[in-house]
């Protein structure tokens, strides 16, 4: 690759006109009419109430009825479960698989990442559909747990509220540790297998390599990772849908799955809605700016 | 490396790799049974597939939420390359301040949720049915409309013309082409790969894509195959054969595109990220 250049390498004379304009002009039309113009919208109608398309302004209401709406609390008590549970445990599964694999001298190396990875080609539906028949409480998971009498009596994978999150939570580890283990390996290539050799005439143990060398040096794209995860998990809608339908009760609720009911399946109460969709835009930005200072910062 | 972790790491990636083998095999088996065996936990082909096939047939319409699919995801895919890659072209080639803000304002979008503007998406739809009855609510169209720029992908395509060689352009304009015939002559067929993996990425989600169908799309005849699959999984007597064979119809498009550009894949999802 050549070196970065201050300006474009394209060089000054073709800077300056319309023509540039112009190949943006679609895109950026684009993205405007279809991503801030309906967030325009949307801060509107989160100022407003009523049914269907018959609204009033009500000041900010709807943002304290927020504080007191038990479904919509119960619905971000649930997000961050599967948050604070979720996303650790796939970076680390992930982070762990991508070392293993990375090993030079490994056998089968291809097959163990295809089959890892194949789990991204599914469809969220497809594979949530398969997910909620193989923990239905007569399905084959409970049907070999019982087999090799890890459990006595079948686990209430889907009807059970506690079990009912691990469903979810094990459903989407399933789904996208592949993709972040692909992430981490071509990150692991880029290290220099010389500071491995390094660190190991200097004593240093695997595990001490590990927190020393590999986990440092996949920093940025750990944090990528978490931040996309992240947003991923605080806009789960089709898995909560078509495993649990948000039950029992609502022990499965994801938030944006609360703006689609909200919206869609109760009365249309499309102001309300959209109050709390910009909760998830706040909390999004809350979050990536906590993942950027803790990850971020240390170097500085 | 010592033998017992040697032993160990085969263990662990084994198990990993049965596990996220496993529901596809399942999936795979239980097509060609029947509803009642998948029920007791048959893990062996059957011989049933056939049966099954038509039992899918004849109670819905897996060919026409199929064709549905596939019209929604290639003209989405064809769309969003053109759009994504003419303006990570002008971004790049015609690159100046002005354009960067204008660039890294785009990026921002990247952070907007899609529940949080689907209220308004579907407002803004049902007044353009008003007005343009064949692009509004209900259409195949107002699937693709909303969804086919993507600041990712103009991202990614500004990545990638990083990586091409500005003598090309000169030597086109040496042969008289104008701006628009270096980018359709010139820069495409020079960015093969770049549009390759651009394109499984868009294909991909479009093909799999579930909320915005199913917010927009109301009646039956223009069901998606994941709206069709999300129905026949929530019915109460399931019948297990016949689901998964449309399980399996609706991995396969992703699943050959998979095998078969297994090089691109990867390297578009992670030479976007670099």
């Amino acid at each position: 690759m050549k070196a970065a250049q201050p300006q474009s390498k394209f060089g000054p004379r073709f800077k300056a006109g319309l023509t540039g304009w112009l190949f943006i002009a679609l895109a950026v039309l684009m993205i405007c009419a279809f991503y801030f113009y309906p967030m325009i919208q949307a801060l509107i109608l989160s100022f407003q109430t009523g049914t269907g398309s018959n609204l009033s302004f009500n000041g900010i209401d709807n943002y304290a009825r927020l504080f007191t709406d038990d479904m919509f609390l119960t619905a971000v008590k649930n997000t961050f479960i599967y948050l604070i549970f979720q996303v650790p445990l796939m970076v680390v599964l992930a982070l762990f698989i991508s070392v293993l694999l990375n090993n030079p001298r490994l056998k089968f190396k291809g097959f163990f990442r295809t089959a890892i990875f194949l789990p991204c080609i599914t469809s969220l539906v497809a594979y949530s559909v398969v997910f909620k028949y193989l923990f239905s409480s007569d399905g084959l998971v409970n049907a070999l747990l019982l087999k090799v009498h890890l459990i006595g009596a079948p686990i209430e994978w889907i009807a059970d509220p506690f079990w009912a999150k691990v469903t979810i939570i094990l459903a989407i580890t399933w789904r996208w540790t592949g993709y972040n283990m692909i992430f981490y390996l071509s990150g692991l290539q880029n290290i220099d297998n010389s500071i491995y050799e390094a660190a190991r005439i200097d004593g240093a143990s695997a595990i001490r390599q590990f927190f020393s060398i590999t986990i440092p040096m996949l920093k940025p794209i750990i944090l990528f990772t978490s931040i996309t995860s992240t947003i991923g998990t605080l806009q789960l809608f089709d898995e909560v849908v078509n495993i649990t339908k948000g039950g029992p009760g609502n022990a499965t609720t994801s938030i944006s799955q609360y703006i689609y009911n909200l919206s869609f399946k109760y009365s249309a109460d499309f102001g309300y809605a959209a109050t709390v969709s910009y909760s998830i835009v706040i909390m999004i930005i809350i979050l990536a700016f906590i993942q950027f200072r803790v990850a971020g910062d240390r170097n500085e | 490396m010592n033998k017992s972790k040697t032993f160990f790491t085969y263990i662990f990636l084994s198990i990993a790799a049965f596990i996220s083998i496993f529901p596809f095999f399942w999936m795979l088996v239980s097509a060609t049974n029947l509803s009642v065996d998948v029920t007791q936990g048959r893990l062996l082909p059957g011989s049933h597939l056939i049966e099954n096939f038509q039992k899918l047939t004849s109670s819905v319409d897996i060919i026409g939420a199929l064709g549905n699919s596939a019209k929604i995801s290639i003209s989405t895919t064809i769309l969003a390359l053109l759009i994504a890659s003419l303006a990570g072209y002008g971004f790049e080639v015609y690159r100046s301040k002005a354009k960067d803000i204008v660039f890294n304002i785009l990026l921002l979008s990247m952070m907007i949720p899609f529940a949080a503007m689907m209220v308004p998406l579907y407002r803004m739809f049902g007044k353009i049915s008003n007005v343009v009855p064949v692009i509004g609510i209900d259409t195949l169209a107002s699937v693709v409309i909303p969804t086919v720029t993507t600041a990712f992908l103009i991202f990614f395509f500004r990545q990638s013309t990083k990586m091409f060689p500005k003598d090309l352009l000169e030597a086109g304009r040496m042969d008289g082409l104008t701006e628009l015939g270096l980018f359709f002559r010139v820069y495409m067929p020079t960015m093969k790969t770049s549009y390759a993996a651009a394109a499984i990425i868009t294909f991909m989600s479009s093909w799999n894509n579930y909320l915005w169908p199913l917010v927009v799309l109301q009646s039956p005849e223009n069901q998606t195959i994941p709206l069709l699959i999300s129905n026949m999984g929530s019915s109460y007597a399931p019948d297990f054969g016949m689901i998964m064979i449309a399980i399996v119809f609706s991995t396969l498009p992703t699943a050959i595109v998979f095998f078969v550009m297994q090089k691109h894949f990867v390297a578009g999802m992670v030479g976007s990220v670099k």
